[in-house]
């Protein structure tokens, strides 16, 4: 740019001065447009950044009283200023672990009827009621699992995996309790409800990235459609599914509203699925508003710094993974 | 011969079973939504009059609406918007523009996507710590909840989604097009904004209606950043109604008229924000096929 308008102006004086003007302001302009765009950019890098920040000092105050304590005590008591997270550490665990015990098989499913069986006019309307469930907002889901599922499972289900799974041997206790109709196991359900929308897409996603020419050789092989998904589509596709059940644990961990209408917000440790307990998320929105106490408040505030830990682990892990298969296909 | 035919049996019957289980996943996939649809409508419908939109969140055990929880999200949503668009444009505009295979934009892509899906509570914990706490020391306790706080937690939503759809859009745009402009001379900030994002319009749009149809279902962020109030306000330095938060209290209340409330509530949120996203993917249809 600069050697043109040089040679320009050395053909034509007086057009110098008002080019070579335009054209530092320009210059000028440019740099100060680059700057702003970059401003923001990093905006969001100091996002990341002063989350973790803020929260660790915020919940410092029951860091430091408690020490380590505060990830192996069972105790919660706001009165007597007692403050231990394992409770809803396990519950956020539990309940997350259920949700993906029952939502991969189900988005896997999902994603092999849209990729494979579906006749092709059928693919867009599954595929977009089923990202429908995931624009439902995460209120309507609690309120349903508060009023619909809840007394759905006391009275249907949970009697039945009483006299059922809670008959068999080692693993019974777990299924035994009373049917509340809520508590982990629901709210187990209710999540994995949520977060099947997230993994089918990214598996069907994933699935539709596999080279044609790569399936139809097996099929040409006589494989059956089974065998095509199983020994060719999955293999090819292993850490993006991988990391697309990492975005649902994700989504699962950090999930609150729906979590907190159907878990129970119970304090007391039980082994039981079956019965109330309380997660990260749900004892966050549960109780911090009411918090009168700092110390009471920090400990939420910890929590809170706990949670996005996980969750940035979780995540990054699920973004590392699916950045595997796309750097594949650069190949 | 006859094991031969009897593994051809194995492997059909293996690839029936497979079949019929992906069916049914299917199937109990789009029986939770048509359950959780329907139990919606039918509850919010019964509870659906016009007093919903003209009067206020009652006090128990009398007649009311949710006028001021609408104007508050209202609100919040609009102010959300304002702030967190601006911000996703401009990010978003650096990394498809300026920063397409740098390291630093891939770090900056990398951090966008974890906040796209962090949790949304921890958003709300931060706004607290890092806004309400320095407010309130600074005005002496008189500002303390308040909209422009549930506000800031919603931009803080917005932000992720619009930088992901702006730096997908713009990077759809053909460098031909670009090339053409600079031939001209054009320089690059008028590139960016007058063709390059003209171009990319309706996808931009798209994400912007995609990350308010994100905020207004969100209740986790505002549940102590704008707390609530029961009365009509519109002042944003005090604590303001919003139709997630109102629908949480009302229905963890033993109050059946404040369930059905709720429920009417839970209905119109619903289909506002099944209308934005399928308005959404209209316009990425209709862009697609032109």
């Amino acid at each position: 740019m600069t050697e043109n308008t040089q040679y320009l102006s050395a053909a034509i004086p007086e057009v110098e001065d008002a080019g070579e003007k335009r054209a530092a302001r320009d210059h000028r302009h440019d740099l100060w447009f680059k700057r702003t765009m970059q401003g923001a950019a990093m905006l969001v890098l100091l996002l990341l950044g002063s989350i973790a920040a803020s929260t660790l000092w915020g919940g410092s105050l029951a860091f430091s009283t408690f020490g380590f304590g505060f990830l192996t005590s069972t105790e919660w008591d706001a009165v007597n200023g007692h403050f231990g997270a394992l409770v809803p550490i396990y519950g956020t665990l539990v309940t997350s672990f259920l949700a993906l015990l029952i939502a991969v098989p189900v988005s896997f499913g999902i994603a092999i009827f849209l990729t494979e069986v579906a006749p092709p006019w059928l693919r867009m309307p599954i595929a977009s009621a089923i990202e429908l469930l995931a624009g439902i907002p995460s209120i309507i889901y609690g309120m349903w699992g508060l009023f619909v599922f809840g007394p759905f499972m006391a009275a249907h289900l949970a009697p039945w995996i009483n006299d059922n799974l809670g008959a068999l041997p080692l693993i019974g206790p777990i299924f035994q309790g009373p049917p509340l109709g809520i508590g982990m196991l629901t709210a187990g359900i209710v999540l994995a409800i949520m977060i099947t929308p997230f993994i089918t897409s990214v598996m069907q996603e994933v699935f539709r990235s596999v080279p044609t020419t790569l399936k139809e050789s097996a099929y040409a092989l006589g494989g059956t459609t089974w065998e095509v998904v199983w020994d060719i589509v999955l293999p090819y596709t292993r850490s993006a599914v991988v990391g697309g059940i990492f975005l649902g644990l994700g989504r699962a961990l950090g999930e609150t509203m729906a979590v907190t209408f159907v878990l129970g917000n119970a304090h007391q440790f039980s082994a039981s699925l079956m019965m109330p307990s309380s997660s990260i998320a749900s004892v966050i929105a549960n109780e911090f508003s009411e918090a009168y106490t700092d110390l009471h408040r920090s400990a939420l505030i910890a929590l809170g710094f706990l949670l996005f830990v996980v969750t940035f682990v979780v995540l990054a892990l699920a973004r590392l993974m699916l950045s595997r298969l796309s750097r594949k296909e650069g190949l | 011969m006859s094991s031969n035919e009897n593994l051809y049996r194995v492997r059909n019957l293996k690839n029936k079973i497979a079949m019929v289980l992906s069916c049914g996943a299917t199937a109990f996939g789009l029986l939770w939504l048509v359950w959780i649809l329907l139990t919606t409508i039918i509850n919010g419908i019964e509870a659906l009059n016009i007093q919903l939109f003209t009067q206020m969140t009652p006090p128990p055990g009398s007649e009311g609406g949710l006028a001021n929880a609408f104007y508050g999200s209202f609100l919040m949503s609009g102010i959300g918007l304002l702030i967190g668009t601006p911000i996703g444009l401009m990010a978003g505009i650096w990394l498809a523009e300026f920063a397409r295979h740098s390291k630093l934009g891939n770090t900056v892509r990398f951090v966008n996507d974890i906040l796209l899906s962090a949790p949304s509570i921890v958003l709300g914990l931060f706004v607290y710590t890092a806004v309400i706490l320095p407010l309130n020391s600074l005005t002496n306790h008189q500002v303390g909840f308040s909209a422009i706080a549930g506000a800031l937690a919603l931009a803080l939503l917005v932000i992720p989604v619009v930088v992901r759809t702006t730096d997908e859009m713009l990077q759809l745009q053909p460098s031909t097009m670009r090339e053409a402009a600079l031939a001209l001379g054009v320089p690059q900030w008028k590139l960016t904004l007058q063709i390059v994002l003209r171009a990319a319009k309706a996808g931009v749009v798209t994400g912007v209606l995609l990350a308010l149809a994100r905020i207004t279902g969100e209740t986790a962020p505002l549940l102590f950043t704008a707390f609530g109030n029961q009365f009509w306000s519109s002042n944003v330095l005090k604590p303001i109604a919003s139709v997630p938060v109102v629908i949480f209290q009302y229905a963890m209340s033993p109050f059946d008229d404040w369930h059905s409330l709720a429920w009417a509530g839970a209905l119109v949120l619903t289909l506002f924000v099944l209308v934005l996203s399928l308005l959404s993917r209209l316009i990425i249809l209709r862009n697609r096929a032109s």
